[in-house]
């Protein structure tokens, strides 16, 4: 049998030594159709030329000869073919969702009168590596809806404690503290250049735009909600209003109806 | 003017030197700047031809490749062509490490066997009307007799690093060199009998372009076209060149039989390899694609040392194009190639020249010569595959 069986293989068409025996029965059980040619039978290939059957003379050697040609001219051609982004000149565009470290969101061009952040510490008793210090000042400001409110004196974040959790930013009641999307942090001090103070975390609500527009503009959206409901109540503009509206961006209360 | 340049600059410095020298020292002086050019020359070539190839390389999988390092103490980038020095300091201040087990002279010395041989053989090739290092009589012998001595040092490298890595990759190494050996030389034997004579110098003369101003490589006859093709396979073979490069296939063996080398060493095996690569691909230019020898009589106003290295050039860049794209064959699959398909063909190819030297000129003498070498190579792979039972796959399970 395995004579025979290797009588079939030593053309150059279909070999099954080991399909001859065990193959078909497994075949006809799983109700596939059996195409085996018999036993001894003369293989399609050697009834044809010499010089025309397929296979066996290099042409292999020569498709690939070719596909690697088409790369290396392609790659010049178009530059689509290219999926190297040449990191220091050339960045990545982030999805939306990307994330790294929380930053604090400030309306209006002054970081300190436009600071969202009320002090209120729900943040630092959320944040799970406890990452955050707040200071409370002593001194209060208006807030967006003219309200007077606390203000942070220190806030900092431990950015080498900081896990990028984005819990501070969940449970923030202000929309105040967000995630930022920058990862080149590398600093040459790994405490008190980690350390980032308020200066630092402060950014501006455009900045917070241009990152996550879609989460910005939501937020922007429930801010203005909340100056609509104050001035619905005392029925006049407060004259320390300050709206996130002012930056003049996508999203701002007026565009949002 | 550019025709003699390189001889030109070759005679001032010699005479310069001579200043200060005995008259008797002259032809020591005019020895020594030979090889020195020849090592400079070759040395910087083996650099660009290393960035050139991991570029082309890279090109090949849609990757940029090496394009940072330029000139070293400057914003000059140079497209990435720095990266050579870069690598060359690199690898002469990293640690040199020696097994402890590992006989340390030989351990040593096998770097240097590795290259020296290879400097040798490039010395015998010509490579301009006017230049060729040492110009001998058996020129070609030389060429083989010291390109021999390569696996000296692959196996000086395994055997001393006492390292069973090392030790396989060097008898991998031994039985490729001696068994591609064979199909090498038998594959120069057609140029030897066309030219009549063992010197590379003649050799080329005798490539020279014919009546017509149509050129006389030997590559353009149906023998010379095989021989070369056979040449071609055979010295990447030699050179430990992909997809022969299973000496030091690094996912079974790791490195091969320069595992145990680190830092300089290693540089100066790697230098070896390309050395002998140049030699190699250098030889095939010299006997089957015209050496110095201009295509066509209306283009010897080019400097003939252009034509050798743009050549030499073509022939490195096939030798990266087959790294890129063919994968690396079995030890078995190797031998069989050497000792079943290659020598009977380059046996049967000296049959053809013969043929092709008695018979008369003309469409028939291409027919019948190419003809016999076609048909032998088709019923040699044929019944290679048939024997072993190879063919088109088939799939069971999956139609």
């Amino acid at each position: 049998m395995w004579q025979e069986a290797r009588w079939v293989g030593r053309d150059c068409g279909p070999r099954d030594a080991h399909a001859a025996v065990g193959v078909p029965r497994y075949r006809e059980r799983l109700g596939l159709q059996t195409q085996r040619r018999q036993v001894g039978e003369v293989g399609w290939i050697c009834a044809r030329p010499l010089l025309w059957c397929g296979g066996m003379l290099g042409e292999g050697l020569v498709q690939g000869l070719l596909t690697t040609a088409r790369n290396f001219v392609g790659s010049y051609v178009s530059d689509e073919r290219l999926v190297t982004i040449q990191y220091p000149e050339e960045r990545r565009r982030l999805p939306e969702a990307a994330r790294s470290f929380p930053f604090l969101v400030y309306d209006g061009d002054d970081p300190v009168a436009g600071l969202r952040c009320v002090a209120c510490k729900i943040c630092e008793a959320e944040c799970p590596p406890q990452c955050i210090y707040i200071v409370k000042d002593k001194t209060k400001k208006p807030d967006h809806t003219g309200k007077l409110q606390n203000q942070p004196l220190i806030f900092d974040i431990d950015v080498s404690v900081c896990m990028s959790c984005g819990i501070c930013a969940e449970v923030c009641p202000f929309d105040a503290i967000k995630m930022d999307v920058a990862y080149e942090l590398s600093t040459h001090d790994r405490f008190e250049g980690l350390l980032w103070h308020k200066e630092q975390l402060s950014k501006p609500n455009s900045y917070f735009h241009k990152i996550h527009p879609t989460e910005a503009a939501e937020a922007d959206a429930r801010l203005a909600e909340q100056r609509a409901r104050v001035q619905g109540r005392s029925g006049e503009t407060l004259p320390g209003m300050r709206g996130a509206g002012e930056v003049g961006t996508v999203g701002g209360p007026g565009t949002r109806g | 003017m550019a025709e003699t340049l390189p001889v030109q600059l070759k005679a001032a410095l010699v005479q310069w030197v001579m200043q200060w020298l005995p008259t008797g020292a002259e032809p020591w002086v005019s020895a020594l700047v030979s090889a020195g050019a020849i090592l400079a020359l070759f040395g910087l070539l083996f650099g660009v031809v290393t960035v050139l190839e991991r570029k082309g390389l890279a090109r090949m999988q849609n990757r940029y490749g090496p394009n940072r390092v330029g000139l070293p103490l400057s914003s000059l980038r140079l497209a990435g062509f720095g990266q050579f020095l870069a690598d060359g300091i690199k690898a002469l201040t990293k640690e040199d490490v020696v097994p402890r087990g590992a006989d340390r002279v030989v351990h040593a010395l096998a770097p240097v066997v590795m290259v020296v041989p290879a400097v040798l053989a490039l010395s015998v090739l010509p490579m301009g009307r006017h230049l060729v290092a040492v110009d001998f009589e058996a020129g070609l012998l030389f060429f083989f007799a010291v390109g021999s001595a390569t696996e000296l040092a692959v196996f000086m490298a395994g055997w001393s690093s006492r390292n069973k890595y090392s030790l396989l990759g060097a008898m991998r190494g031994i039985a490729q060199m001696l068994s591609y050996e064979v199909p090498l030389v038998l594959a120069v034997v057609p140029v030897v009998m066309a030219a009549g004579s063992l010197s590379l110098v003649r050799i080329v003369e005798a490539q020279g372009a014919g009546a017509g101003g149509w050129m006389g490589w030997y590559v353009a006859t149906p023998w010379g076209l095989a021989g070369f093709l056979l040449f071609l396979a055979a010295a990447l073979a030699e050179a430990n060149r992909s997809p022969f490069d299973l000496p030091e296939g690094e996912s079974e063996i790791v490195a091969g039989y320069f595992i145990e080398y680190s830092g300089f060493k290693f540089a100066l095996f790697f230098l070896g390899e390309y050395l002998g690569l140049f030699a190699a691909l250098g030889l095939a230019v010299t006997l089957f694609l015209g050496g110095w020898q201009a295509p066509l009589a209306g283009l010897g106003w080019v400097p003939s040392w252009i034509w050798f290295f743009g050549k030499l050039f073509l022939l490195v860049a096939v030798a990266i194009w087959i790294r890129g794209s063919w994968p690396r064959l079995r030890v078995d699959q190797l031998l069989g190639l050497a000792w079943k398909f290659m020598v009977p063909l380059a046996l049967v190819n000296l049959g053809v020249a013969v043929l092709w030297r008695f018979a008369p000129e003309g469409l028939l003498r291409w027919l019948v010569c190419g003809g016999v070498w076609v048909l032998a190579y088709v019923a040699l792979a044929r019944g290679l595959a048939g024997a072993r039972g190879l063919g088109p796959r088939v799939y069971h399970w999956a139609e």
